[in-house]
């Protein structure tokens, strides 16, 4: 199982990940030798069985619709790289939503 | 290829924003406006180590929604994260719903040109809404901004969205769907539908192509009215006939709706098409509905506007009528309770207070959505003219008083004086003192001149203030010139 | 005897019976700590100021003959991955280098609530990335049984400061082994608990459908006590399973006798070495004299564990850490456009291990891979949890060693993730069934004269029956060895 460069270049774009050349070389030659060794679960048969998502048979786990007092606009912002007029400041967004 | 001979097709997704108190996954207030991010915490900040923790009564309220638009409840419904990165989402992933919503296989009918259509839901699903962000220069567009402030207050309320089959073949319809749709979420009580705050959001696909062929489909997103809605839906049928007929190809793609430019503009083509890497949200866990919570829910659905459409219809009231006491839920209530009091007063008297006089009369103040009068008030009103205490011009006087006042129509008439004369002896008083002030006048109808007739009948009126019940008037007058 | 080499549970009766004072114990630890930081380095954030002030507090509530919990005036040092309101939270991660969380998680109000002052937070690997908490980004933790070996990981910090002195216990936390390894390759006791008995609430996710937070301590009795506190419900952990929770300190003294006890087959091909697999062979007699019935049961699928784990501990991380991008918290690397900024900030604040696992997490979910890798680890999680009941069907516990090798040098294995993975081999399997597992030391190897720990699985929600057996071996085997630094410490 071999990822090629193109891969790894599109997954670091998914992922946000500004890599460096030497990075994207070296993950492409880890993965491939960590997908190689998990051929032992992807080759494995698991017809009719069900995926585990969550180990815990738990249901309906609700909560109240009751409000809770915020944060102050204070605190909501205190760890904020950029704050700015209570608001978080970010760079021009070039991707449409 | 002529543009008459081509079929549109439309598809809608509409985004409500549900009425809770507080939001989808945090116990942070749901609200609009107000200074940003004072309604955010922790978890709705997406801060390290939070988790999310479901609103019961927003999955009741999705249900409800579901259950409205006839779609089959899923025996196991489960929240997936959805991942992409954008700065109005905390996380980076939406807490979304995938493959299996809340509710799917829905219809809803929209009634057209005397035509019934009936519009497929695909499904129902229940999601967290993002923040806003704030273009800051370059006139607010995206784009061209200099930079962005982001406000997390509307980050994690809940959102339903609402997904029809392509079923639809025109702008009208569409209109017609978005329409019904508001209507029973209004009925439901579940948000306040509001597109100019966008409570209510709706985006389109739509594609023309010859009949038989597969048209391209192009999204269409940032409608704010229904009526904007309707435009871009005309503008992108004919650029997309356009191009078709001039023997090119419709690109597949998501285009912005320009209300001021009135045209849509392309925004991205699919090829950049996103990757969101769905998997189940490990952090909740599966809903699955007792048949005894689901039946409680159906118990808790109101009268909705198709089965109003129909009781009203039964009360012999004209399409007309019947509609405009549908599409809204205030003045069908108010028809309601008017005709529950009402004495004398049919159905369709009421009928007609409330869709000809009271409408126009609302129409003209600040507040069109409030209606400042009672049921009982309405009925004493209707009765008041149906009984002949007032004329009708005198019930249209008091109706608009009621409205500023909020007071009976009775208390108002008794103030105001206003009441109509029917008692003959009183009349015929007021008749000889006209006749006596006008002999020949009097002489001349009596000898078969009918044309002065008139001006007696306004002698008396005004002798009577206006009050003089003009039947009455006429029926005495004739009698006393034998005519 | 040096009050920070006294146990949890001795320290909490000499505090209650006002023999000793919880601000003296409290001073004790934080001089410990100032005393060994230079070579054992197990600590990221240090808070004398508000340890001795809760010290105080309890020693105030104690004078005014207030009735407190089993722990009260005890220090607790939690890992640094567990948020603490006020207090600087790092994860390990250059990310999260200035973060100072806004809220307290559950496990930290619960051990506040019952009276723990708690003098720091310890270090790890990067978001609990790692197996030798070599993946920190601000040091190295050094194993106090030599300081040219590594502690083990992720929970490496938590585990060093107890095996040291300078925690009289900690909490640690586990996604696939990063409590029970350090334990082991630091000769204390590490419990993990069952998936959704202990809140996640407040932990720094890694991969959430298997994190657990849960104690590493001196013994089997106090890490009884500290699971009792953080053990239960919590409406903020949609996870966590209803209560109650059994009595643990009760179940000690019930004893192993009749216990059935398996060996997991599988091991053996485990890469177990000689010395550690003389212990553990050791261990079963003891087990055996005990009155425990030892037999042979194979689980078929415990090899697949590691491979399982690396398809969905990624995965989950993936989109966990996907939130730190420069707007809300933490570090920000500016540029002109927002999604260079996020790439540019992600690229500095992450270390090799965590873009690793993000790019093989990322790629994994990704179109076209989703059902071959992360689903189909999904489905091959269902069989070994199958494989871990088939097994209790004929037995109580099942055992292994805590750890195939003993500690291993620095750097040693930092180059080849893959070993390096593969050291979590024999914890990662019951972490993957949600089930509960804790590892016990149980001797020294002759070869290196590092602790051998042994590894106790239960089934889901099977603690009592553990910590019972877990706590009759200890009796039996009376293991004492301490550090070589523990000896000429001050702090009288
Ligand atoms: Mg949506
Ligand atoms: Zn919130």
């Amino acid at each position: 199982m071999s990822i090629s460069r193109a891969e790894v270049e599109h997954v670091a774009r998914l992922a946000r990940l500004a890599l460096t050349e030497e990075e994207l070389t070296l993950f492409e030659e880890q993965l491939s030798k960590i997908l190689d060794h998990a051929q032992t679960v992807t080759s494995l048969d698991t017809e009719g069985v069900n995926p585990t998502f969550h180990s815990m048979p738990l249901l309906n786990v609700f909560r109240p619709d009751e409000v809770e007092p915020p944060l102050s606009q204070e605190e909501a912002l205190a760890n904020a790289p950029a704050p700015e007029d209570g608001f978080f400041r970010v760079p021009r967004i070039l991707e449409a939503e | 290829m002529s543009a008459a001979s081509l079929l549109t097709t439309i598809g809608l997704e509409v985004h409500v924003e549900l009425k809770t108190a507080t939001k989808m996954f945090c116990g942070c207030p749901v609200g609009f406006g107000g200074e940003p991010n004072t309604r955010v915490c922790p978890v709705c900040l997406g801060h390290p180590g939070t988790l999310p923790a479901m609103n019961e009564r927003a999955i009741e309220l999705t249900t409800k929604i579901a259950m409205a638009l006839g779609c089959d409840i899923a025996p196991n419904s489960i929240f997936h994260r959805k991942n992409y990165f954008y700065p109005d989402m905390p996380k980076n992933y939406q807490i979304s719903q995938y493959d299996l919503p809340v509710g799917v296989n829905g219809a809803l009918e929209v009634e057209y040109d005397g035509v019934a259509h009936r519009i497929g839901i695909t499904r129902v699903h229940l999601e967290e809404d993002t923040g806003k962000s704030i273009h800051v220069g370059g006139g607010g567009r995206i784009h061209d901004a200099d930079h962005s402030l982001e406000d997390f207050n509307r980050a994690g309320t809940p959102l339903v969205e609402i997904v029809s089959e392509p079923d639809i073949h025109g702008p009208d319809v569409a209109r017609g769907y978005a329409t019904e749709l508001r209507a029973i979420l209004e009925y439901l009580g579940v948000s306040d539908v509001k597109m100019e705050e966008g409570s209510m959001r709706v985006d389109a696909n739509i594609s023309v192509a010859p009949p038989g062929e597969r048209g391209v489909k192009v999204e269409i997103k940032n409608m704010n009215s229904l009526r904007s809605l309707a435009r871009a839906l005309e503008y992108e049928q004919r650029r997309q006939a356009e191009v078709i007929s001039g023997g090119g190809k419709v690109v597949q793609s998501t285009r912005h709706w320009d209300e001021k430019a009135a045209k849509t503009q392309e925004l991205r083509t699919k090829e950049e098409a996103f990757d969101y890497r769905y998997f189940p949200e490990p952090d909740l866990v599966p809903i699955q509905p007792s048949v005894e919570w689901l039946r409680q829910l159906r118990e808790e659905l109101p009268e909705l506007p198709a089965d109003r459409r129909k009781r009203y219809a039964g009360l012999g009231l004209n399409a007309y009528d019947a509609q405009v006491l549908t599409a809204s839920k205030s003045l069908g209530q108010l028809f309601d309770e008017a005709l529950g009091a009402a004495k004398t007063a049919d159905a369709k008297q009421v009928a007609n207070w409330v869709t000809n006089d009271l409408t126009g009369l609302l129409a003209a103040r600040p507040e069109k959505d409030a209606v400042p009068i009672s049921g009982a008030n309405l009925a004493e009103l209707v009765d008041m003219v149906a009984g002949g205490t007032i004329s009708k011009g005198q019930g249209q006087q008091l109706l608009g008083e009621m409205l500023d006042t909020g007071s009976s129509p009775g208390a108002l008439a008794e103030a105001g004086g206003i009441r109509q004369v029917s008692d003959t002896g009183e009349l015929e008083t007021a008749i000889e003192e006209v006749i006596a002030a006008n002999p020949d006048v009097a002489a001349r109808i009596a000898a078969g001149d009918n044309k002065p007739f008139g001006f007696l009948m306004g002698q008396v009126m005004k002798a009577t203030k206006g009050q003089g019940n003009p039947k009455v008037v006429t029926e005495l007058l004739r009698e006393r010139l034998k005519v | 005897m040096k009050l920070w080499e006294r146990t949890g549970a001795e320290l909490a009766r000499l505090i209650a019976g006002r023999e000793v004072s919880s601000v003296e114990v409290t001073e004790a630890v934080i001089a410990r700590i100032e005393e060994v930081e230079p070579q054992v380095r197990s600590f990221l954030t240090v808070t004398p100021e508000e340890a001795l002030r809760k010290a105080a507090e309890v020693d105030a509530a104690i004078g005014s003959g207030e009735a407190l919990g089993p722990l009260a005036g005890v220090p607790l040092a939690l890992k640094d991955i567990i948020c603490t309101r006020g207090i600087r939270t790092t994860a390990g991660s250059r990310i999260l280098d200035n973060y100072v969380p806004p809220y307290s998680a559950t496990v930290a109000e619960r051990l506040e609530a019952a009276g723990t002052p708690m003098p720091g937070k310890t270090n790890l690997d990067e978001f609990a990335m790692g197996s030798s908490t070599e993946n920190s980004a601000y040091q190295q933790t050094a194993n106090p049984w030599d300081l040219s070996k590594v502690p083990g990981g992720s929970s490496g910090g938590s585990a060093a400061a107890v095996a040291a002195g300078q925690a009289v216990w900690s909490l640690g936390t586990d996604t696939g082994g990063s409590i029970r390894q350090p334990a082991a390759l630091c000769g204390v006791v590490g419990l993990k608990p069952t998936y959704g008995l202990v809140s996640r609430f407040g932990l720094v996710a890694f991969a959430s459908s298997l994190d657990q937070a849960g104690p590493i301590t001196r013994d089997v009795r106090d890490a009884a006590l500290v699971l009792q506190i953080i053990a239960g419900p919590d409406p903020r952990d949609s996870t966590t399973l209803p209560g109650p929770v059994p009595d643990y300190v009760a179940a000690l003294e019930k004893g192993i006798q009749g216990m059935r006890i398996g060996v997991v087959k599988e091991i053996s091909d485990a890469g177990v070495a000689p010395e550690v697999k003389a212990r553990f062979q050791e261990a079963l007699l003891a087990l055996e004299k005990l009155g425990a019935e030892i037999g042979e049961v194979s689980l078929p699928t415990f090899g697949l564990g590691i491979d399982i784990y690396y398809l969905i501990a990624p995965a989950e991380a993936s989109s966990n850490l996907a939130r730190y991008d420069g707007v809300r918290f933490g570090l920000r690397v500016d540029a002109p456009d927002v999604a260079s900024m996020h790439a540019k900030t992600r690229a500095a604040g992450f270390g090799a291990e965590v873009k690793r696992r993000i790019m093989l997490g990322t790629y994994a979910l990704s179109s076209g891979y989703y059902d071959a890798f992360y689903l189909k680890a999904q489905k091959a999680r269902t069989l070994i949890a199958r494989d871990f009941a088939r097994a209790y069907k004929d037995f109580d516990l099942l055992v292994s060693p805590g750890s195939p090798t003993t500690a291993f040098g620095l750097g040693e294995k930092l180059q080849d993730p893959l070993t390096m993975y593969l050291s979590d081999i024999c914890n990662v399997p019951s972490s993957l069934a949600g089930a509960t597992a804790m590892s016990v030391p149980c001797g020294l190897s002759a070869e290196d004269g590092l602790p051998v720990g042994l590894q106790f699985m239960a089934p889901p929600m099977g603690e009592a029956t553990m910590l019972s057996a877990a706590y009759a071996f200890e009796q039996e085997l009376g293991f004492s060895a301490r550090p070589p630094l523990w000896a000429g410490g001050s702090g009288e």
